[in-house]
């Protein structure tokens, strides 16, 4: 399946990644805040989502049939602004403004401030639950959207993660799929050595989720998996994604320490380089 | 106005039957309820509309979440369980995704206060008006019959935004003539000597004190303050002008409540004397729930007694 996408496509994925992963480096070490780790690790997933997966459209951002996204680890903000700013719902010179007193870029993704923020998030355990309310409005209304969740995966730790997905698997919204970052990491360390979570694919199919195990970082992977799900009628669809933390960066990948900290100048400067060198530096 | 008490009615029949009118008049209305559907009668809802009724079971934090994310999508949504859940359980829940999220979620929470009666202090919140009056954005009424609770619940509906509808378990007497409006008082009772300030299941107490405080020459004031916020900051300046001093009366803890915000209010525009009857700062115990309000420090006696300490301070009695 993988192979029948056209190479330019993934190419051009990877490009717009390697810009959004450029983007979060300068908005991070600029802020001298932030979440890198999270945010380079759900890049991939965020690009194949905004630029080619969902039915949105920057013009007619309040459309009824858009694609709702609920980013449930709202700290991934950094990625999430690139993303949207590079599909063009706001001049990429706001990235700036990032964490700024005033700014529409607040330090998690805020939905009253920038169109296509669906919900506004950051503590954990509530995006998914905000998703399902989404799913059974289409449903309802027999509307043709479908809603997309990213859930982190220290935020599979907390108990209401698991009611909303419950609910979810409960009324059988076969339009709703989630997106687990699957990076292993969080604040303090890894999330298997301070409260596992593991096994985390039967988890999700004892939930009655139709769940898929994946390479987050492979795009011709995430867009077969998201092809599948929306063929999937019976009920939701997860996608375990395993990605890496601070993807791209070779000091920041598989760092905890890059979960809430920013680069200083130098780690800036080498981020930069390193992504400028784009694939060479990470085949 | 003067109150004429009626037969004691549920609140939450009120809420009910409220509840099922406002879905014939809006097909997108939808209701959560949280396992509780039959105490919280949120079930005459879901009889008549089951599609768009969504009984979530013991998940108040993610019933909070979906109803917001639902609501979202242009409805208005009601959600509903023990106010121990709606206010303790999920606050965070209400708090952000919610009312930072600006979801035009109505909230109507049952079983507040320490009238829960036997089932003791776990379930008897006594800090939910506190908790839900400092949320941004977040509208809080506290109905006194079922009259206020039927106005109530039509009220919030028509008003954009969340809201925090706290209601009792136990049925009360009728004291309003049902006029309930957002963001005012109600005046039950004139007086001069003394204002009365009361919310809830007390707004009855407050009634029978002034009657009795009226039997030795003192005329009493009565405010039935549903509205808790938005509200009337009028009425309050006008009854410490009259009357210059308040009482009030609350089941909730004396720490955040109504006689906080009352006390603060008056602090800032126009200093005069205020004493909160409410319960200190403990938890409940199982018990006959009015006798509860008696043990707690709002018994009858309590409230003529603090009102006798206002009118002393006030030279009005020896």
């Amino acid at each position: 399946m993988a192979e029948e996408l056209p190479a330019d496509l993934v190419r051009s994925l990877q490009e717009t990644a390697r810009e959004i992963r450029k983007e979060i480096i300068r908005m991070t070490f600029a802020a001298q805040s932030g979440h890198p780790g999270g945010s380079l690790s759900v890049t991939d997933i965020l690009t194949a989502l905004v630029f080619h997966e969902l039915k949105i459209d920057p013009r007619r951002p309040d459309s009824p049939d858009r694609d709702r996204l609920v980013l449930s680890k709202g700290h991934a903000s950094p990625a999430m602004y690139a993303a949207l700013s590079l599909r063009g719902y706001f001049p990429r010179e706001e990235l700036a403004t990032f964490r700024q007193l005033g700014s529409r870029l607040q330090g998690h993704v805020d939905r009253t401030k920038l169109p296509f923020i669906e919900a506004s998030t950051g503590c954990l355990g509530q995006g998914i639950g905000m998703a399902v309310g989404m799913a059974l409005d289409a449903r309802l209304r027999k509307a043709s959207y479908r809603t997309y969740a990213v859930l982190g995966d220290g935020e599979c730790q907390a108990g209401p993660t698991w009611e909303a997905l419950m609910a979810g698997g409960h009324y059988r919204l076969s339009n709703l799929l989630v997106i687990l970052d699957r990076n292993g990491l969080e604040t303090d360390g890894s999330t298997e050595s301070i409260m596992g979570i593991e096994p985390i694919v039967e988890k999700f199919r004892a939930f009655r989720y139709h769940t898929i195990d994946l390479d987050g970082h492979s795009f011709p992977a995430l867009l077969d998996a998201f092809a599948e799900a929306r063929r999937t009628t019976d009920g939701p669809t997860a996608i375990v994604a395993r990605t890496v933390k601070g993807k791209g960066v070779s000091f920041m990948e598989g760092k905890h320490q890059f979960h809430g900290k920013p680069p200083n100048s130098a780690e800036a400067e080498q981020a930069l380089a390193e992504l400028a060198r784009g694939e060479e530096a990470h085949p | 106005m003067s109150a004429v008490l009626g037969k004691p009615e549920s609140l939450r029949d009120a809420y009910g039957k409220a509840l099922v009118t406002l879905g014939e008049k809006d097909p997108e209305l939808v209701v959560f309820d949280a396992d509780l559907s039959g105490s919280t009668r949120t079930i005459l809802f879901g009889q008549k509309f089951p599609d768009r009724f969504f009984n979530v079971g013991v998940m108040e934090q993610t019933m909070m979440t979906m109803a917001a994310g639902i609501a979202l999508q242009g409805r208005t949504v009601f959600a509903s369980t023990f106010a121990v859940f709606a206010a303790g359980q999920a606050y965070n829940a209400v708090r952000q995704s919610i009312c930072y999220n600006k979801a035009n979620v109505k909230i109507v929470a049952t079983h507040g206060g320490l009238l829960v009666g036997a089932d003791g202090g776990t379930h008897q919140i006594v800090e939910d008006i506190g908790l839900m009056r400092g949320l941004p954005g977040m509208t809080v009424i506290v109905p006194s019959d079922a009259p206020t609770t039927r106005a109530a619940t039509f009220a919030v509906s028509e008003r954009y935004g969340p809201a925090y509808v706290r209601l009792t378990r136990e049925n009360l007497p009728t004291v309003t003539d049902g006029s309930f409006q957002i963001g005012k008082a109600a005046e039950l009772r004139s007086g001069s000597d003394l204002t009365i300030v009361a919310v809830g299941s007390l707004v009855v107490r407050a009634l029978e004190v002034a009657e009795e405080l009226s039997k030795v020459g003192v005329s009493a004031r009565v405010l039935d303050f549903a509205s808790v916020k938005p509200f009337d900051a009028p009425a309050l300046l006008r009854a410490a002008r009259d009357t210059g001093a308040l009482l009030v009366l609350e089941e909730h803890t004396v720490l955040t409540g109504v006689g906080a915000l009352v006390a603060s209010t008056l602090s800032e525009n126009y200093p005069v004397p205020v004493r909160r009857v409410g319960v200190p700062d403990l938890f409940g115990e199982s018990g006959e729930p009015w006798a509860l309000l008696d043990r707690y420090g709002m018994s009858k006696e309590r409230i003529v007694e603090e009102a006798w300490e206002l009118l002393k301070g006030r030279g009005k009695v020896e």
